[in-house]
């Protein structure tokens, strides 16, 4: 183990490193807690400059109502959730095809199809913007969530299948030479061995999907415009022009915003990081 | 097994399917695939190329103008404060990947309540950028911020870090390292996990130790995750925006300006849409990104290879 483990070095550096340690961490969550004590202290703190002594009243509970209750942030909310949780499901379902038949055949192009995924995957959005903002216009989709979650589908598509096509590459190849001795269609096969044993992959890569899609912006702002279909990441800035410079509210406001993936974080942390540092380790 | 695998395939009297199963099989599964990649993804790359070369404001008629747009890019000052501010980005972005390694080198010790440590550092990466920039911002406010408010505690001068057109692209770049540091040090804590405790043990016994024992012995074994950790962190320095638009919206006097933004600002530019120029940009970002991942997919195709 490296570095050497903390019980085998002297008294005095283990009580250095058992301190360090929270202070550490108070470091660098610092700009994290500022918002934290921002979104819990009252407007009067603010006018009398007030912005890092003890709060003079306690104002949680009021100043997220008023983000729950007095601003459009429960619409906005809706919408990451309805514009998330399909792209997971479409991106998840794609790519276990496109890694389950990258992953088990061999055939000559199989290489070129899996590094052209590999390869969109890299590219930078702004090449992509210009014509596929006109082909959501054109569809008449501009300002759904359905033109969304199709770009999505379709961008994580080539992450995803990465993910996807290494984990089924390393399951035992004999499974499927058995199956298929036993006469079992390909179909099946895919329905019935590789996707039981793909659960924990479907997992992680949900896990990850999810936050990568919440947290998007660019895209929020280029094919999206109101309300209706604004997701919380785009929204969050009428939010804080509805509450200009009132930094109780608007902290309270990002906080909520934040919160959903920080959830599923903490949730579901094995898979969560299985899937992000998948490669990370031969 | 092969040889059996081919002979239950092909028995006589089936319909072309069950015949031609195990070839037609993989095409019907990338199908869907494929299409939506080649619709969303693959054909609006080259449409950017093509685009690049008219000016066209996004509704009516383009106007084919050659290589004009980009003989505009050539003499306009904002491309080149973005093009060098993009330079920026990916040097100071890279410190990520050895303050990274750092704090995992910090956190990789086997102590009560390490786990939530460990889960504590990382999850910066798990809120949303825009998120991020917001709380950067406050925490850099010349007058309510908290960091003024250290400063000054320590009797130093407050500073206006996003006012001033020398330090904002600094100070949002310090915003960026904050989520990809916690980033690479989840990459480095997996990598150090499968670290060969034999060969660390060996290396001991020979009297390796700290620095030495570092560069010679665990860095090597950490090589797949050094990579991911450069191939993400590259891709992240050059695709930033989100924290732009946020913190400064690409001021003061447009000193913080990125392709990627510059890009975004002048396609819907508020005198007329330009997505030709628009598009224009984004080529020069598109080429400027090949290099690395020509690189990156050379990698990984090397290691392909070398598999089964």
């Amino acid at each position: 183990m490296f570095p050497k483990p903390i019980e085998k070095t002297s008294r005095a550096w283990q009580i250095t490193y058992q301190t360090l340690l929270p202070l550490a961490l108070v470091v660098w969550l610092l700009p994290l807690i500022a918002v934290a004590m921002f979104s819990i202290k009252s407007s009067a703190d603010f006018a009398t400059g007030n912005y890092w002594g003890m709060p003079t009243s306690f104002e949680l509970f009021n100043n997220y109502g008023k983000v729950f209750f007095e601003s459009k942030m429960p619409q906005y909310m809706l919408n990451s959730f309805l514009i998330t949780v399909p792209t997971v499901v479409g991106a998840v379902a794609l790519s276990s095809m496109t890694g389950f038949a990258l992953g088990i055949y061999k055939f000559k192009s199989n290489l070129w199809i899996f590094f052209m995924f590999i390869a969109g995957n890299f590219v930078p959005f702004q090449i992509l913007m210009v014509p596929v903002r006109d082909l959501t216009i054109g569809l008449g989709m501009y300002d759904t969530k359905l033109g969304l979650v199709l770009f999505h589908i379709a961008f994580q598509t080539g992450f995803c299948t990465l993910f996807m096509r290494n984990f089924i590459r390393a399951l035992p190849f004999e499974l499927i030479e058995a199956a298929r001795v036993e006469g079992i269609r390909e179909w099946q096969i895919f329905w019935y061995i590789v996707l039981p044993l793909m659960k924990p992959a479907l997992a992680a890569l949900s896990v990850l999907i999810f936050t990568f899609i919440w947290n998007d912006y660019f895209w929020a702002v280029v094919l999206t415009q109101g309300p209706s279909a604004q997701p919380v990441t785009a929204g969050i800035t009428s939010f804080n022009s509805q509450f200009v410079a009132q930094y109780h509210l608007m902290s309270a406001g990002s906080i909520v915003a934040a919160l959903p993936p920080v959830a599923m974080f903490f949730l579901m942390q094995k898979h969560f990081i299985a899937g992000l540092t998948l490669g990370a380790v031969k | 097994m092969t040889s059996l695998t081919a002979g239950s395939t092909t028995p006589h009297k089936k319909g072309w399917y069950a015949r031609n199963e195990i070839k037609v099989t993989p095409w019907l599964f990338l199908l869907p695939g494929i299409l939506f990649f080649a619709v969303y993804v693959i054909a609006p790359i080259f449409q950017s190329f093509w685009i690049s070369f008219h000016e066209w404001d996004g509704l009516g008629e383009k106007t084919y103008i050659g290589f004009a747009n980009y003989e505009r890019l050539a003499t306009d000052r904002k491309f080149e404060v973005s093009f060098w501010n993009n330079l920026k980005w990916l040097f100071l972005y890279l410190l990520a990947i050895p303050l990274g390694l750092f704090i995992a080198l910090l956190l990789n010790q086997k102590v009560w309540g390490i786990r939530l440590y460990k889960s504590l550092f990382f999850f910066p990466f798990v809120i949303s950028q825009v998120v991020v920039g917001l709380v950067f911002s406050w925490f850099y406010l010349p007058r309510e911020g908290l960091l003024n408010a250290v400063l000054v505690t320590f009797g130093m001068e407050p500073v206006n870090i996003l006012g001033h057109p020398g330090t904002a692209t600094y100070g949002i770049i310090a915003a960026g390292l904050w989520p990809q540091t916690a980033y690479c040090m989840i990459l480095y804590l997996t990598g150090l996990n499968a670290v060969d405790p034999e060969q660390v043990e060996a290396a001991r016994l020979d009297g390796a130790k700290g620095y030495k024992m570092l560069w010679y012995v665990i860095l090597p074994q950490l090589r797949p995750a050094t990579f991911i950790a450069f191939v993400v962190t590259i891709i992240g320095a050059l695709r930033s925006f989100d924290l732009i638009s946020v913190m400064t919206n690409g001021g003061p006097f447009g000193s913080t300006r990125v392709l990627s933004f510059f890009m975004y600002e002048e396609s819907f530019s508020e005198f007329g849409f330009r997505m030709g120029y628009g598009a224009a940009i984004a080529v020069v970002l598109f080429l400027l990104m090949l290099c690395f991942i020509g690189y990156f997919l050379w990698s990984m195709f090397q290691d392909e290879k070398e598999g089964r």
